[in-house]
């Protein structure tokens, strides 16, 4: 509660509304107290005195009276008329939703079919139907309002009170013998509770302004008792002549109104958790880039270059260091396969290098991505975008969220092709269709029109891969493409994007989980723990010898090459958060080798032509010169 | 989508009935004798047993509402005694007002809020998102009448670019322009606090869709920025917006009941409210039928536009 209550005003407006509807309740509380003239004594010698009037400091209306007495004393009656139509509201609605919810069967349908149908009403038409009833007055615009709210109670509470009604200790009490009215008076009751107070915080604003509404079309409060409404509605008449007559009534609803809405948005965001991780931050064009360091000037080893990439999630205070400085480099028709378990960073090693990190939180805070020479993270958006499928593609994990679910499948083919080149929507289309011809879909003309819903998962991830292959690019980067599929499908998918890099002369980054996946397909491999590269070596190379404890784990993972889907769960212990890494050797908790000066301060990637290792205990021997250095330089 | 609609529409059936037994038991609770309340000052005896015959007053409550329900579905909704003239051909007149009014204001609500929200989650945290938000603040806590009065202050009276009130004015042409010019102020005041609550909804739908995957796919593609916003993310967007449209329409044709009153609008809130001032029963009870099934039928207009929108919706 303590800590709600502070979120709730460090949002200043929040605290701004709490104020203002403070300081008007406490206003209206003392108001028979104040040294104020009689609200409705006429003096018609004294009509349409200007506000800061001697002794009318907001001057009179039509008929004399004093506009501060008559104000006060009608915000009073807003208020009270509003919080008993609540109240009422609330009660009767809530006994409904709690009996409906609690008994269930007939009388729950039976009552939620009525409330389906007043909920079908414009509110304030069934407000005018009660009003035509009655008569016009202010009881029974009262009870005009509260009776079109209590459809809204019942329904909620009803759904709290199910939800309840099924729960253990209502079991138990039945079982104690305790009868249907003491089961819902102790019970559901109580637990409902707070539930009504919160609908009641949030419709109480509206049922003063709806009984404020009802008055100034005449039907509420009638003279000489007045409310905002009323005084509003009066003062119509002479709105040309004498305006501070209307401002004055209208401008206290509005401040009334403001301020609950205010409170209301803030109890609203108090109440909700992605508020406060900036989960409902909306990810920018591209990756923000805050070089700390200058940009690495090493020469060009490849198509792609990554060159000690840095990229960090900033959430609050906390900083989750999610690459922390990782080199690569693909060359054309070359497959790299990079693997770790998840949280390792190898996606966001992958989105990095074409601004696709949603930032924020996402923030690339060093080193250099470098397509045939030219570093990507200094491009500005223009050049990038025009590079994103045109030169680097990406194919996705998981095709059913990764396609738009709204557009047809050609037409999302088709727009891949025409935000890169000026080809008619039939050019693009006949494109499209042979994309699709060529990762072997059946029936393309039909699939054209499908929508990614209407598709088998293995058909989305071949749409996936066409739409990657429609410009021709030259590096493909795929995020774990077949970690949704089948086993049999997964072989498809593989082997089809085998022989499209051979026809095509692509270069393929694959990102992967799965060491089997990794031997299937990539000439390379970069192994990654807690966002940085632990092993790289040729596939062949590593599977046979792995250096690092953590590779040689992962390979014992999988108990026969290429034989599908294998969970890295074996691996006792999980990766270190990347906001608290400890010193030295990140993979040190969980290692079997570790010695004390592996965690003693930053471990050096060993590199030795192709290969590369950052442990002090390899598996076996590799440049056992510079690792004894390292070793004792550690003690 | 045929086959849909008619679904649909024969799902209305229960809701409409729904509607005029929800009025038919209001209306019962009148007190006092019910012929006479609706002939009020003209209730002479042989006018109440005249009533009493035609609308079945004498008899037992289920048969009364069965006479009542027949006669509308026959096109009869009684004679209104304060106009004395037929209630169903004044609702009609009356509602074609209204609904150049309502329909207006729903479009520019519509139109105005979902830019608003889209612009603004598009910069979030910028200064055009502050500055609509604030804007929206303003807009859905100032009471529609209040703010139909204070844009009457300023725009009609201090820079007399609008007139005061009314539909048409009494002497000269009735062109679109007048039209208009009359239309400008209410349908504005009317859509302020239903532009707010969109833009607010379109703003958390469209932060909602930036961050789906989809979205990333549509810029790894290499589509412009410009575009992934108002066409993959507004899309999208949609599905979540088009239901609260349909709810702020009901709020838009309630909201108009205060605008005609405020501008003198000839529409069938006033009506009604000068039906409930004079006790003119019938007219009210027409009224609220006829405007409740005309909501109606504009959601299920509403349900349409989703499953045309939305291909996952079964039709
Ligand atoms: S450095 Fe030490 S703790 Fe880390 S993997 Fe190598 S042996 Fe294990």
């Amino acid at each position: 509660m303590r800590q709600f209550l502070k979120l709730l005003f460090r949002n200043r407006l929040a605290g701004l509304g709490a104020i203002v509807l403070g300081a008007i309740v406490l206003l209206v509380l003392v108001t028979p107290l104040l040294p104020l003239p009689d609200p409705n004594a006429t003096a018609t010698g004294d009509r349409f005195l200007r506000p800061f009037s001697a002794g009318h400091l907001l001057g009179t209306d039509h008929l004399g009276r004093d506009l501060l007495a008559r104000l006060l004393y009608g915000t009073r009656l807003s208020l009270a008329v509003g919080l008993a139509a609540a109240l009422i509201a609330a009660t009767i609605g809530s006994a409904i939703g709690i009996l409906a919810g609690y008994f269930g069967g007939r009388l729950d349908n039976v009552v939620m079919r009525g409330v389906d149908m007043l909920m079908a009403f414009p509110y304030i038409l069934l407000a005018l139907a009660i009003v035509a009833a009655l008569g016009p007055g202010l009881l029974n615009a009262l009870i005009a309002v509260a009776a079109v709210n209590i459809p809204f109670f019942a329904r909620n509470i009803r759904g709290v009170t199910v939800g309840l009604a099924g729960r253990e200790f209502v079991d138990a009490a039945k079982l104690a013998g305790m009868g249907s009215g003491r089961i819902v008076m102790v019970e559901i009751l109580p637990n409902v509770l707070p539930t009504i107070v919160i609908a009641m915080s949030t419709t109480v604003g509206w049922m003063i302004l709806e009984t404020a509404g009802l008055s100034f079309l005449g039907l509420g409060s009638q003279p000489p008792q007045a409310d905002l409404g009323s005084m509003l509605g009066e003062a119509r008449a002479a709105l040309i002549s004498a305006p501070h007559t209307s401002v004055v009534p209208g401008v206290m609803i509005f401040l009334i109104v403001m301020s609950v809405n205010l409170l209301g948005d803030g109890i609203r965001d108090a109440l909700d958790p992605r508020l406060k991780s900036g989960a409902l931050s909306r990810p920018r064009a591209t990756t923000a880039v805050d070089r700390k360091g200058p940009v690495p000037e090493t020469p060009q080893q490849g198509l792609l270059d990554l060159q000690e990439l840095q990229t960090q999630f900033h959430v609050g205070e906390r900083i989750y260091r999610a690459v922390g400085g990782v080199s690569l480099h693909v060359k054309p028709g070359e497959c790299l396969g990079i693997i770790g378990e998840s949280g390792s960073g190898k996606s966001v090693t992958a989105l990095s290098v074409m601004g696709l990190v949603a930032s924020p939180p996402g923030v690339v805070t060093g080193g250099a991505v470098k397509y045939d020479g030219e570093d990507l993270l200094s491009a500005d958006y223009k050049s990038l975008r025009r590079k994103r499928g045109e030169n680097v593609a990406y194919i996705f994990q998981d095709p059913l969220a990764t396609l738009h679910p709204l557009y047809r499948v050609g037409d999302q083919l088709a727009e891949a092709i025409r935000v890169h080149h000026r080809v008619s929507d039939a050019e693009a289309k006949r494109r499209g269709l042979e994309l699709l011809r060529s990762v072997r879909i059946p029936n393309p003309e039909s699939r054209m029109r499908n929508y990614p819903h209407e598709m088998s998962g293995g058909m989305r991830q071949r749409v996936g891969i066409a739409m990657a292959l429609a410009n021709d690019p030259d590096v493909i980067i795929a995020d774990e493409p077949t970690t949704a599929l089948d086993v049999t499908v997964q072989a498809q998918i593989l082997s089809m994007l085998d022989d499209l890099r051979r026809e095509r002369g692509l270069a393929i980054v694959f990102i992967t989980h799965d060491f089997g996946v990794v031997a299937q397909l990539c000439d390379r491999v970069a192994v990654m723990y807690a966002g940085r590269i632990v092993e790289e070596g040729m596939t062949r190379e590593v599977l046979e010898h792995p250096l690092h404890p953590y590779t040689s784990r992962l390979i014992a993972c999988v108990p026969e090459l290429g034989g599908g889907r294998r969970k890295l769960e074996a691996i006792p212990g999980l990766p270190p958060p990347v906001d608290k890494l400890p010193p030295g050797c990140a993979f040190a908790p969980r290692c079997p080798k570790a010695q004390p000066e592996c965690q003693k301060g930053e471990i050096a990637l060993f590199t030795k032509e192709e290969r590369a290792v950052r442990c002090l205990y390899p598996e076996e021997t590799f440049l056992e010169e510079e690792m004894a250095d390292a070793r004792l330089a550690g003690e | 989508m045929g086959s849909y609609i008619l679904k649909r529409l024969v799902s209305a059936i229960p809701v409409l009935l729904g509607i005029t037994i929800i009025v038919f038991l209001i209306m019962a609770m009148i007190p006092g004798d019910p012929a006479t309340a609706i002939l009020g000052a003209y209730a002479t005896p042989e006018n109440v047993e005249r009533v009493n015959r035609s609308l079945g007053l004498d008899e037992p409550m289920v048969q009364r509402y069965f006479i009542w329900l027949g006669n509308m579905l026959t096109g009869d909704f009684g004679r209104s005694y304060s106009l004395n003239r037929p209630v169903l051909d004044e609702i009609l007149e009356r509602f074609n007002a209204t609904l150049i009014l309502a329909g207006t204001s729903f479009v520019l609500c519509a139109v105005l809020g979902i830019l608003a929200g889209v612009v603004s989650a598009s910069r979030q945290y910028g200064f055009a998102d502050k500055a609509i938000t604030f804007t929206v603040l303003i807009g859905i806590s100032i009471p529609s009448f209040f703010l139909g009065m204070m844009m009457i202050l300023l725009f009609a009276v201090n820079l007399q670019w609008l007139p005061v009130s009314g539909m048409w004015p009494i002497y000269g042409d009735r062109t679109l322009w007048v039209l208009i010019e009359h239309l400008t102020m209410p349908a504005l005041a009317l859509a302020a606090v239903a532009t707010g609550v969109v833009a607010r909804l379109s703003r958390s739908a469209m932060l909602e869709v930036l961050r789906q995957d989809y979205i990333r796919t549509a810029r790894a593609k290499g589509v412009p920025e410009r575009r992934v916003i108002y066409g993959h993310a507004l899309k999208a967007a949609m599905v979540s917006i088009i239901p609260v449209l349909g709810i702020q329409a009901g709020f838009v044709l309630s909201g108009a009941v205060y605008i005609e009153i405020v501008f003198q609008w000839p529409g069938v809130g006033r009506m009604l409210v000068n039906a409930i001032l004079q006790r003119d029963i019938l007219l009210v009870q027409g009224g609220v039928v006829f405007v409740a099934a005309c909501y109606v039928l504009f959601n299920i207009a509403v349900d349409v536009a989703q499953s045309l929108l939305d291909p996952r919706i079964k039709t």
